[in-house]
């Protein structure tokens, strides 16, 4: 008796030949078939929010990039080169939908409105989270690789036995595609056909590690054998990612599962700033990109619909360094935590172990500032 | 002859010597490769022994180990690295329920000769998961042996003697002390059993392993300026526990503190104090004492040290034990009003 085993069915992937694009680099409007649909509404001033954000998301960025190096913060991984894959989806969630993702999502959590003042604090090592998660709906940023995936997989089958009209997106890197989570995550979304969205930023590297360690095929054929729809997507092109991220959360809230979206962009930045990216990758590769950025070619394709760049620019150039003075002064002005903070929220109920710890935590450092 | 390394030197040297001597030896991991770790201890090895003996890892720990295992029963000497302490939970179920049982379930038939490298500890001010001490959770379970190392040499050292282990070793690589310098001799190879005696006194015992030991080595140097003498276990090997070099010390001081920067519930000071109290309990002058992690969550790296270890803290145990006045002279328990157990 022979048994047939189905080959993962290409058909269920978009954009294996090349990555969905809308945007070419030049800024001319790309026909697609599948995308076009999902984008009829987005005139010239609905492309300047998106390029607004992406330029705050970047100044964001760099001003934290910055504000590490000059000691200010204890690490930054930086987003740069990755501003279209976060904010065409960001801008595709409804307020309220949930997002879990990774620790590399400052685009995410900006537009989400988590605070300056909160968001400094983990990036100065004061707190574990840099938000309430329960304000702007977004999971504590997520260190261990994919693990998130699968709270997005859970909340999106808690929200169906609800019936809340509710989707979860997780974003996850190019690396988390290799651990066990995420292909359980997979599993678990197709089964139960979770109103869940998978994002995989593939920035081409985890860590030192080039993607084609991670995988022989393309990301977004992955999905395929779990069943779960797919779309190969340029990164790089934020109306491509949003709308892609658009037909992910209209499937979802119409009950027809899960959407994996695979934005094929560049981490131009090294890991995090203790990084040194030389030992592993080339210029060359790092100037190819950067002739493919995201906010580049929205300019030109703006420029294209005759809006008044110059006019663009400025606006966005306010409230770019509205926001990096706002950041800048939420790290210089961060109230550290105090060493009592560590004995809280242990527990829902204190434990009489751990106050009785904290006592003597408390009379070990008077002692030693009576001693000073 | 011996050299000046840095303990991530050291750590380098030992795998270069294991790789060099034994070509069924080979190292798997994230980024080990061409970055050399984040840490740089791998710097250079994948250049002298190629991607085949030095392979760079898809991101997936439990695959990491289970497909060491694979290896293993083909014969080769695996050494895995784990990228940091909160990294290793992926991996557990294969370290803990396959590794550690596979000699035991095939009656001596197989042998897991897997070295399994996990930098471990604080103070570096890092991000979450990325400064724990989960040792812990290894040394209860049976089939594996945990070891640590508190100098260039004893890295060296530990780390040959690791891999030529024919059972599963966990090594636990103190990070915070990667940087730092000492005396090198690439001849010596320890066994993976024995406690040091770092230091000799009279009146109060410190046993320590790790990052910590330095710790006490600085508190013994200063309990000296008041005419106390301590003496400084490193434990090195936390599972199996050297009991005996602990008994032998405290029968002599009477007194004993314990310290690591994990949390002090079921760790390895509970185990340590335990057994010493079975063995030793005539001889104990003042209860036994420990300096630990609180039992949190390791929190936001600007609260660290205060969550570690310490010198002063380590110095009021030692107070604690002879009965010297400390913090705790006179603190008052009675304001503990929550929780029903007392």
């Amino acid at each position: 008796m022979s048994i047939t085993v189905p080959a993962p069915d290409p058909e269920l992937a978009a954009g294996l030949d090349g990555p969905l694009t809308v945007l070419d680099l030049d800024g001319t409007r790309l026909p697609s078939e599948l995308l076009d649909p999902h984008l009829r509404d987005i005139d010239e001033h609905a492309l300047t929010n998106l390029y607004v954000d992406m330029v705050r998301v970047r100044r964001l960025d760099t001003e934290a990039f910055a504000l590490t190096r000059q000691g200010q913060l204890v690490l930054w991984p930086p987003l740069l080169g990755q501003e279209a894959a976060q904010v065409g989806p960001a801008r595709a969630l409804g307020e309220q939908d949930w997002v879990f993702g990774s620790y590399r999502e400052h685009g995410f959590a900006l537009l989400r409105g988590a605070d300056m003042g909160e968001f400094a604090r983990i990036w100065k090592a004061y707190a574990h989270s840099g938000w309430d998660p329960r304000e702007i709906r977004m999971a504590p940023s997520q260190i261990i690789i994919g693990a998130q995936t699968l709270h997005g997989v859970g909340y999106a089958m808690a929200a169906k036995m609800d019936g809340a009209d509710e989707v979860a997106l997780t974003t996850f890197g190019d690396g988390a595609t290799s651990e066990g989570d995420v292909n359980e995550a997979l599993v678990w979304a197709s089964t139960f056909q979770a109103p869940v969205v998978f994002l995989c930023q593939n920035n081409q590297y985890a860590i030192s590690e080039p993607v084609h360690v991670q995988s022989g095929v393309p990301l977004a054929l992955r999905p395929t054998g779990f069943g779960i729809p797919s779309m190969r997507v340029d990164g790089n092109d934020v109306l491509a990612m949003h709308a892609a991220a658009r037909i992910a959360f209209d499937r979802a809230r119409a009950g027809d599962g899960p959407t994996f979206i695979e934005a094929v962009t560049y981490r131009r930045g090294p890991h995090t700033t203790t990084d040194d990216p030389k030992r592993y990758r080339d210029e060359a590769e790092v100037e190819a990109w950067i002739a493919k950025d995201p906010i580049d070619r929205v300019e030109r394709a703006l420029e294209r619909m005759g809006a008044n760049m110059e006019a663009v620019r400025a606006e966005a150039k306010i409230r770019a360094d509205q926001l990096a003075k706002e950041f800048r002064a939420a790290a210089e002005h961060a109230v550290p935590p105090v060493a009592d903070e560590i004995f809280d929220n242990v527990y829902a109920q204190p434990t009489r172990r751990l106050e009785r710890q904290r006592l003597e935590h408390r009379a070990f450092v008077s002692s030693i500032e009576g001693a000073k | 002859m011996t050299e000046t390394l840095t303990l991530a030197k050291a750590v380098n040297s030992a795998l270069a010597d294991s790789l060099e001597g034994d070509d069924r030896v080979l190292l798997m991991g994230e980024d080990i490769g061409k970055l050399g770790g984040v840490f740089r201890v791998t710097d250079g090895l994948q250049d002298r022994f190629g991607p085949q003996r030095v392979i760079d890892s898809p991101l997936a720990e439990s695959a990491i180990i289970g497909t060491a295992i694979g290896m293993s029963y083909r014969g080769f000497r695996v050494v895995a690295e784990i990228q940091f302490d909160g990294f290793i939970y992926p991996a557990f179920d294969q370290i803990v329920a396959q590794v550690a049982k596979l000699r035991y379930r095939s009656q001596g038939r197989v042998s897991m000769p897997l070295t399994i490298r996990v930098p471990f500890g604080g103070a570096i001010g890092s991000v979450e998961h990325h400064s724990e001490s989960p040792e812990s959770y290894f040394a209860h379970t049976a089939g594996l042996r945990v070891v640590t190392a508190s100098t260039p040499q004893e890295a060296y050292s530990t780390l040959r003697a690791a891999i030529q282990s024919d059972d599963p070793v966990l090594f636990f690589e103190p990070k915070g002390k990667y940087y730092t310098k000492g005396e090198v001799d690439r001849s010596i190879v320890r066994d993976l059993e024995t406690a040091n005696v770092v230091a000799s006194g009279r009146d109060v015992t410190i046993a320590a392993y790790g990052p910590t030991v330095d710790t006490a080595l600085r508190a013994a140097v200063a309990a000296a300026d008041e005419g106390i003498e301590v003496e400084v276990i490193d434990l090195r090997s936390i599972s199996p526990l050297d009991v005996d070099t602990v008994v032998e010390s405290v029968r002599r001081t009477g007194r004993l503190v314990v310290t690591h920067e994990a949390p002090a519930e079921s760790s390895v000071s509970s185990e340590l104090i335990a057994s010493v109290a079975e063995r030793a309990f005539a001889h104990l002058e003042a209860a036994p004492e420990r300096v630990t992690g609180y039992d949190t969550p390791y929190p936001p790296s600007a609260v660290e040290h205060d969550y570690l270890p310490s010198l002063d803290r380590l110095l009021d145990a030692v107070d604690r034990t002879l009965g010297r006045r400390n913090s705790r002279t006179d603190l008052d328990y009675s304001a503990l009003t929550t929780g029903a157990a007392r």
